[in-house]
């Protein structure tokens, strides 16, 4: 192939600059109409949020045109020592930086607030796409594994110090990354698997959840091996076992609650199916058997660490940050204040500058983390559904632009801003219509905000500059 | 190098997932169920706070000091505010209509839809005729808020006041709003997170014509309100009161302290303040004219005036000397109308010589004590003076010198001991030695104390020598202790014994014969031990000092009085401080003439005239300038 140096603007990928500028004009007007007062104010009032995000959205087209100007070159050559300087500045701030709302997560100087974590997501992308593309490197190899996981882990760590439990959060989805770069499938699922556990041993009864395992382990059984009588037969034995320990529970008062019961139940017939198996040497029952046990094992040390070893403060911290408790400030209020914003907003809408719920402060944070309420009640389910439609469009296309690069660098670059993007959207849109716990972490070119503007549009605009170079490079 | 191509499928698959989710889960709630929309149209919710009552403050006796009284400010929410009665409103509120414009311009400015005060406490009448008459005013209401009220007038500096929160405390707490109150200066600062309680929240919504309707969802998101926790504080609000009385004629500060338990018993600061002057709406007026008071009353002398000990500094020199066995009980020195030492002289008055450490105390010897020190800072033990020096200074941070003790209240002084390098840098190194600074050994020179290190420091040599920090808190409704800094025991440098003949010299000083300083300290039924002191003003008269502490065995109180610009510790700080013990520990005062002196009500001239203390307040000496004291 040659090495082909074009006019890059004619490489550029204008469709994607399209949804950017859609997205952040629309972004504008909700932030506008949430912050809007029946008299005062012109648009360039720099006092209000509005006025200050189009003072944002100024310099982001200005940031968006330098970082296009800028050889392509220079974001690999330099990943690494951008990197650098952005920890360098996550460890500052939390020396030298201001406390608001309980963390140190700000650089004030004079009228401008910046969170230096929203620029970490784009540079550790950075630095994560030149490792994972160098020379002999293996995702597979774990001293190389460790290292990538290093490079994510060490902004995210720092952030959590502020501490900001949502932007620490979102560094986690670089893992997807390292999935798309052959990361094992199974483990993924493992530690997929092992989260929702966790979280489903907090929210639902002990019992239910073995009971739930054993099913699950049933039904796989059968599709293993297609024998409706063995399946059944084993689990009438289960059932039988269950309700004779019951019984004696019941009679004898021994006070034994389900979950106890349960366990009684499920351990000695699997040591027995063990046994067997092993006699048998069905290896892929096996597999089955362990891993229902492993699942089991799991939440009982899920359960008897969260009751015995952390103290009670703790516990509420961990309830608090999966949703499953209201804080003191009353998130459940506001996820239902949300709901009611964006359902209120009906097919179409109650109108532009016309919602009622977001402007009487009945919704929090609603030109930043909540600002999906605006757009859902004054533009109703028109106005929802093109957003989504939007982003869906929008991360659809990063992937196909980011399956078109010949160099990996640029590929997984894409990914990561892939990632980072999506997850956002998943968890914002998410807690804002009562599918997520509540984190507070922003729609992206959509909330209000310099730094989450500033940071996204770099993240973006990079991965563009690479793009429009990738005929330049061999693959 | 492109491997795992068909792995972008998995991120196809989910990004189509999440969409369809999302917008499923949007069409259900913006489209398919109406309820929302009902929730949202019966417009809307309005949300009640409601304030708790502030905890109250009890006395060590229990008696009730501070509570809190109902209080009436109309609110406004001007984005609600239709045209209205302005004559009827400004009758109502007894304002003028331009007044009624500005104020709703200032609501305005602040911000349309959140509600900001129109009018501060407004009394009981107002409040109630406005309440029946507020649906001719749409965007009026009444709030209840509480506010301090106080049972006697006394221990302003202690209780501290409260105020409205300001603009930095917004910023930081978000649990504050424009016009919540908040502890501002003492006990009601130091004990706010108890005192303050939690602001409970109701949530009613509301149809088109403005009333109540319901509570939303059925209370669920609704805050109880938590009423603030009441506390004891250690003050005796009798002996409070009465320290007051007899401090009104004069300038300086009581501080009394009970030494097993470091509990304050009296803390005053004269000239005071009413803590009345500071409650709500009069708070602004009031702290203008206490602040261009040129007397200060604001200033807590307690705990931010720092004086020479003078020669009530001698006890903690004998007990140094005594710790270090560079002196004995028994040692003895002479004295004649002074110490000289070459062409150096420091005055002393007539009385016995030679006198050993009991005799010393009761006497005041000024000799006496610089001959301590210079034993002190001549010790063999010690490599060379600063050491000795240094050494010295150590045995006084032990007994809280120099730094804050760590009460409660904030604002606290740390006085001051110049460390070796001071003088060395003053005199060059090696260039001193105890006659350069023996003004220290009589408490003056460059010694400064707060009235509360003094008392602390009374205490701990009522206790035979530990202390704990002096602090204002007793108890705190529902907490099992107050914080453990304040029921620690503290040693100072000093073994127990060594406080024996400093206490028995202390005994003397109010209960000997001749050469006693402060028999007019004197109580027939207590044996009060004291010490006079007179601390050196370069900026107008000497400031009387008294310590003491009673009875003998087993103390209950120790007391330090600083009177300011009054000359001898004998003449008021002593008679002071023996109508405070008399008052602490017999609960009334029998000595109504001497009370009466003191208030200056009666001619000085009718009390037995101490002629052993005035005798020598004529010998100066011009040279190094320290007069004689006791």
């Amino acid at each position: 192939m040659i090495v082909a140096r074009q006019n890059i603007y004619a490489n550029i990928d204008w469709l994607t600059i399209l949804i950017w500028v859609v997205m952040v004009a629309f972004g504008w007007m909700n932030i506008y109409s949430a912050n809007f007062l029946e008299v005062e104010g012109s648009v360039f009032d720099f006092s209000m949020r509005y006025g200050k995000q189009l003072l944002w959205i100024g310099a982001s087209l200005l940031l968006a045109l330098v970082i296009l100007i800028i050889d392509a070159k220079f974001y690999s050559l330099f990943a690494y020592i951008l990197y650098g300087i952005i920890i360098l500045i996550l460890t500052g701030v939390l020396v030298f930086g201001k406390e608001i709302n309980g963390a140190r997560s700000w650089f004030v100087l004079g009228g401008l607030q910046l969170q230096p974590s929203e620029f970490a997501k784009p540079f550790t992308a950075l630095a994560l796409a030149r490792i994972l593309s160098s020379h002999g490197f293996m995702v597979k190899k774990f001293s190389d594994l460790m290292k990538a996981g290093f490079i994510i882990l060490l902004p995210a760590a720092l952030i959590l110090l502020q501490p900001d439990m949502g932007t620490s959060l979102v560094f986690f989805t670089f893992v997807f990354v390292l999935f798309r770069e052959g990361f094992s499938a199974n483990t993924m699922m493992l530690m997929g698997g092992l989260i929702i556990l966790f979280i489903l041993t907090l929210i639902l009864d002990k019992f239910i959840i073995i009971a739930g395992i054993a099913g699950i382990t049933l039904f796989v059984y059968y599709l293993i091996s297609r024998s409706l009588k063995d399946t059944l037969r084993i689990f009438f034995t289960l059932v039988s076992l269950f309700l004779v320990l019951f019984a004696i529970n019941h009679f004898l008062k021994l006070e034994f609650d389900y979950f106890r019961i349960g366990l009684a139940t499920v351990i000695p017939l699997a040591v027995i199916l063990a046994v067997k198996i092993l006699y048998r040497r069905q290896k892929r029952n096996l597999k089955l058997l362990a891993g229902a046990l492993i699942g089991i094992f799991f939440v009982i040390s899920v359960d008897y660490g969260m009751n015995h070893i952390l103290k009670e403060h703790q516990q509420h911290r961990i309830y608090v940050t999966l949703g499953l408790e209201n804080d003191p400030r009353g998130v459940g209020y506001n996820v239902n204040q949300s709901k009611i914003a964006i359902g209120s907003g009906g097919f179409s809408g109650k109108g532009f500058l016309e919602g009622t719920q977001t402007k009487l402060h009945f919704v929090p944070e609603q030109s930043t983390d909540f600002i999906f309420c605006t757009v859902g009640e004054e533009w109703g389910f028109l106005g929802t559904a093109f957003v989504v439609l939007l982003y869906i469009f929008l991360l659809l296309r990063l992937i196909k632009l980011a399956e078109r690069q010949r160099s990996s660098f640029s590929r997984i670059f894409g990914y990561g801003l892939l990632s980072v993007l999506f997850v956002h959207f998943v968890i914002n849109i998410g807690m804002t219509i009562g599918l997520f716990p509540v984190v507070g972490i922003p729609l992206p070119f959509f909330s209000y905000g310099g730094s989450s503007l500033w940071g996204f549009t770099i993240f973006l605009f990079i991965f563009l500059r690479l793009d429009a170079s990738r005929l330049e490079l061999l693959g | 190098m492109n491997h795992y191509t068909e792995r972008k499928y998995v991120f196809m698959v989910a990004v189509i997932l999440v969409g369809v989710l999302f917008i499923g889960r949007l069409f259900y709630i913006q489209v398919i169920d109406k309820s929302y929309e009902a929730f949202a149209q019966s417009n809307s919710q309005s949300v009640t706070v409601i304030y708790p009552a502030r905890g109250l403050i009890y006395d060590r006796n229990g008696k009730l000091m501070v509570y809190n009284q109902a209080a009436y400010d109309i609110m406004v929410t001007p984005m609600l505010v239709q045209g209205f009665d302005t004559t009827g409103l400004c009758n109502m509120l007894g304002l003028t209509p331009e007044k009624v414009k500005e104020r709703l311009n200032t609501a305005k400015s602040y911000s349309r839809r959140v509600p900001s005060v129109f009018m501060k406490q407004v009394d009981y009448e107002t409040a109630a005729v406005f309440q029946e008459k507020m649906f001719q005013y749409p965007g009026f209401y009444v709030l209840t808020r509480t506010l301090r009220n106080y049972q006697k007038s006394i221990a302003a500096h202690a209780l501290g006041y409260v105020g409205e929160v300001d603009q930095s405390v917004l910023n930081q707490d978000p649990y504050f709003q424009m016009g919540d109150y908040i502890g501002i200066s003492g006990i009601e600062k130091a004990y706010e997170s108890f005192l303050r309680g939690v602001k409970g929240k109701s949530i009613f919504l509301k149809n088109a014509h403005n009333q109540t309707v319901d509570s939303y969802q059925d209370g669920k998101y609704d805050v109880p309100v938590t009423v603030g926790k009441n506390i004891s504080i250690t003050l005796d609000s009798d002996l409070q009161e009465y320290g007051e009385k007899l401090m009104k004629p004069y300038l300086g500060s009581i501080v009394a302290i009970e030494p097993p338990s470091g509990e304050i018993l009296a803390l005053i600061s004269a000239p005071y303040y009413s803590p009345d002057s500071l409650v709500g709406r009069r708070l602004g007026e009031s702290f203008k004219q206490l602040s261009a008071d040129t007397l200060n009353p604001l200033f807590n002398r307690a705990l931010m005036a720092q004086y020479p000990p003078g020669s009530t500094f001698k006890t903690i020199m004998g007990v140094i000397g005594l710790q270090e066995k560079v002196i004995s009980p028994s040692t003895e020195f002479h004295c004649s109308y002074g110490f000289w030492a070459g062409n150096i002289h420091t005055a002393c008055h007539l009385h016995d010589s030679p006198l050993n450490l009991i005799t010393g105390i009761q006497n005041s010897c000024n000799t006496y004590f610089i001959n301590v020190l210079k034993r002190i800072l001549e010790d063999p033990k010690m490599s060379n003076t600063a050491e000795a020096y240094d050494n010295w200074r150590e045995h006084l941070v032990s007994f809280g010198f120099t730094m804050p003790l760590g009460i409660e209240l904030t604002s606290e002084l740390k006085g001051n001991i110049p460390t070796s390098d001071y003088f060395d840098n003053l005199y060059g190194r090696n260039h001193w030695n105890y006659l350069t600074v023996r003004s220290l050994a009589i408490g003056q020179g460059e010694l400064l104390m707060t009235p509360l290190q003094m008392a602390n420091a009374v205490a701990a040599i009522a206790n035979r020598g530990y202390y704990i920090i002096p602090h204002l808190i007793r108890q705190i409704e529902d907490e099992e202790s107050i914080p453990e800094k304040y029921i620690t025991k503290i040693r100072t440098s000093i073994d127990s014994v060594n406080f024996i003949p400093i206490i028995e010299g202390m005994d003397l000083v109010v209960n000997g014969g001749r050469g006693s300083t402060a028999r007019n300290a004197r109580i027939d039924s207590i044996v009060v031990c004291g010490k006079t002191g007179t601390a050196e003003n370069p900026h107008g008269n000497d400031h009387s000092i008294f310590i003491a502490f009673a009875p003998r065995d087993n103390p209950r109180i120790a007391i330090a009085v600083f009177v300011e610009n009054q000359g001898f510790g004998t003449t008021y700080a002593a008679p002071i401080a023996s109508l405070m013990i008399e008052k602490y520990l017999t609960g009334e005062v029998k000595r109504k003439w001497y009370e009466s002196w003191v208030l200056g009500q009666v001619q000085p001239q009718q009390v037995t005239p101490e002629p052993d203390t005035t005798a020598s307040d004529t010998i100066t000496d011009e040279r190094d300038n320290i007069i004689d004291q006791e």
